[in-house]
Order: structure tokens, then sequence, then C-alpha cells
């Protein structure tokens, strides 16, 4: 047990804080902004083009 | 090691998309399918909601994508594309709180996401098919969005923090939006049947719900792989 929680942390973080929280900010920022652009955007066109799927995940779409 | 751990979860996020476009096809799509034979209908459909001045939304000169191949492709695309925002979104919270990820635990993770992301802006708004008469559209993705953020935030808080005073406050978090109160729409002279609306809010929180857990386990699953290299130990639970 206890040598499977010290391998846990080997594994899972062998990286530096700043690394890992930079890393973390960045996969944030971009999953929403990619997330804003196709279910939110106001774009007409890109509205036309991911119509179903702002439907789909029931985000408001009109 | 990073670079690997985010790879991973752009490919978690391009397989529950292109997965959750198969489980669409069974009874979403076809539902909002149907619902635009109504909102196409025109006749009546024309005195609803649209006040003077606010454009339709369905504008005839702006392009869309054509009915069959092409407009199922786009939608595999956004799917994809959300997919790993979603999915990236996930990896966020897992590495800012140090998680270990294994397939269970993955599929805790998406479980998470389907509350934050489904379960809770669904308790205010509700799934809106094509023709459906709906609150001002900046409100509602306001609305959204703070409580979205808010939710994830106080499951954070339940996951992590032990203190009563975060529990109070993750507490506070959790019910705030649904006190201030989604954004209402005018009326409810729908022209999409109610009976078709109600199949609809079911067909797709089922949907989402297998989305969420696809991703959250395949999340974990490629994650694990990655940490812990080839060889494959159990070395995260």
């Amino acid at each position: 047990m206890l040598s499977q929680q010290v391998n846990t942390q080997a594994a899972g973080l062998e990286i530096s804080n700043t690394n890992r929280i930079g890393a973390a900010l960045f996969a944030l920022l971009f999953g929403s902004f990619m997330l804003y652009a196709t279910v939110f955007s106001h774009s007409e066109i890109l509205h036309n083009a991911a119509h179903d799927t702002r439907h789909a995940v029931t985000a408001p779409c009109h | 090691m990073l670079t690997r751990i985010l790879l991973a979860a752009i490919l978690a996020g391009v397989l529950s998309g292109v997965f959750v476009t198969a489980v669409q096809a069974l009874r979403v799509t076809p539902l909002i399918l149907e619902a635009e034979t109504y909102e196409n209908s025109g006749g009546a459909t024309d005195t609803h909601s649209h006040e003077a001045g606010t454009a339709d939304h369905h504008d005839a000169e702006a392009w869309a994508p054509e009915n069959g191949i092409e407009r199922t492709l786009y939608t595999m695309l956004s799917n994809v594309l959300v997919g790993v925002s979603f999915s990236l979104i996930l990896i966020a919270g897992v590495l800012l709180t140090k998680s270990a990820l294994s397939f269970k635990s993955g599929l805790v993770w998406g479980l998470c996401g389907f509350i934050a992301f489904v379960l809770a802006p669904n308790f205010g708004l509700s799934p809106e098919l094509p023709g459906m008469d709906a609150a001002d559209l900046g409100e509602s993705q306001i609305w959204w969005v703070m409580t979205v953020t808010a939710t994830s935030a106080a499951l954070m808080i339940f996951a992590f923090k032990r203190q009563i005073l975060w529990m109070l406050a993750g507490l506070v978090l959790l019910v705030a939006p649904h006190i201030y109160g989604a954004p209402l729409p005018a009326g409810h002279d729908s022209i999409v049947p109610a009976n078709l609306a109600a199949e609809f809010a079911i067909a797709t929180i089922v949907t989402s719900f297998l989305f969420w857990l696809v991703l959250g386990g395949l999340l974990g699953w490629l994650v694990q792989r990655t940490v812990s290299g080839k060889s494959g130990n159990e070395a995260i639970q």
C-alpha cells in the first residue's frame, strides 16, 4: 500500500510544479477557447457548421 | 512527459468525439432533423418570437453544410473539437490537483464533467431544439458559463477539501446559479411539439452521459499508459 502510494507520486509527477501548473493552465485556456469557438460563437458560419453539436451538448444555441 | 500527457488527452477527446457522433445518430440527430421540419414549415411559425430588428438565426444567405454526409462530417468535426476541449479541461483539473489517473478514476472525472457541464446547466436551461422559444442567447451563454464554472469549483472543493468552511463555500457555489436563476424565454409558444422536446431532453442527457463516461475512461486509461510507460505496471491506482 505504502509502496503503491510512493509509486503513484513518482510515476504521476516527476515534473516540476511550474511546468505542471503551466501545462494545466495551457490546457484549460486552449480547451476553453476551442469550446467557445465551437459551441458559443455568434458567427453564422461557425454556428451552421457546428449546429447539431451545439444542440447535442445542450449549449444555448439560438 | 507533460507533452505526452497532453497528447494522450487530445487523443481521448478525438476518440470520444467520434464515438459520440455515432451515438447521436441514434436519437439526437433524428430529433433535431424532425424539429427542423416544424421550424422550416413557415406559415404560422413566422410570428414566433422574433421581434423586429432581431434577425432570424437561420439566415438564408449564410453558408451551411448540405444535409446528409456533409452535415454529418461537420458535426463529427465539431464533436471532435468539443471532445478535445472537454478532455483538455479535464486534464487541466487532473494536473492542477496532482491527481493520479487510471481507467477507474478517469470514469469519476468524467462523471464530474457530466454533472458540471450537463446536469447543472440543464437544471436551469432545458435542452433546446431548433424552433423552440429560448431566452436571449448572450444571457443564456453567460449563465451557462457561470453555472459550469461554479459547479466545477464546487465539485473540486468537495473532492479535495475537508474543512467545514470550504464545504459551505462549495455548497454556495453549487446552488447560487439556480437561486439567481437561468434567463427564461419570453413565452412558451414553441412550434415544436412538447413530446419531441421531452424526447430530446432525455436523448441528449443519456447521450452526453455516455460521452462523458467514455471520455473520462479513455482519458484515464491513456494517461495511465503514458505515465507508467510501456512496461504498464500497476503504478497508478
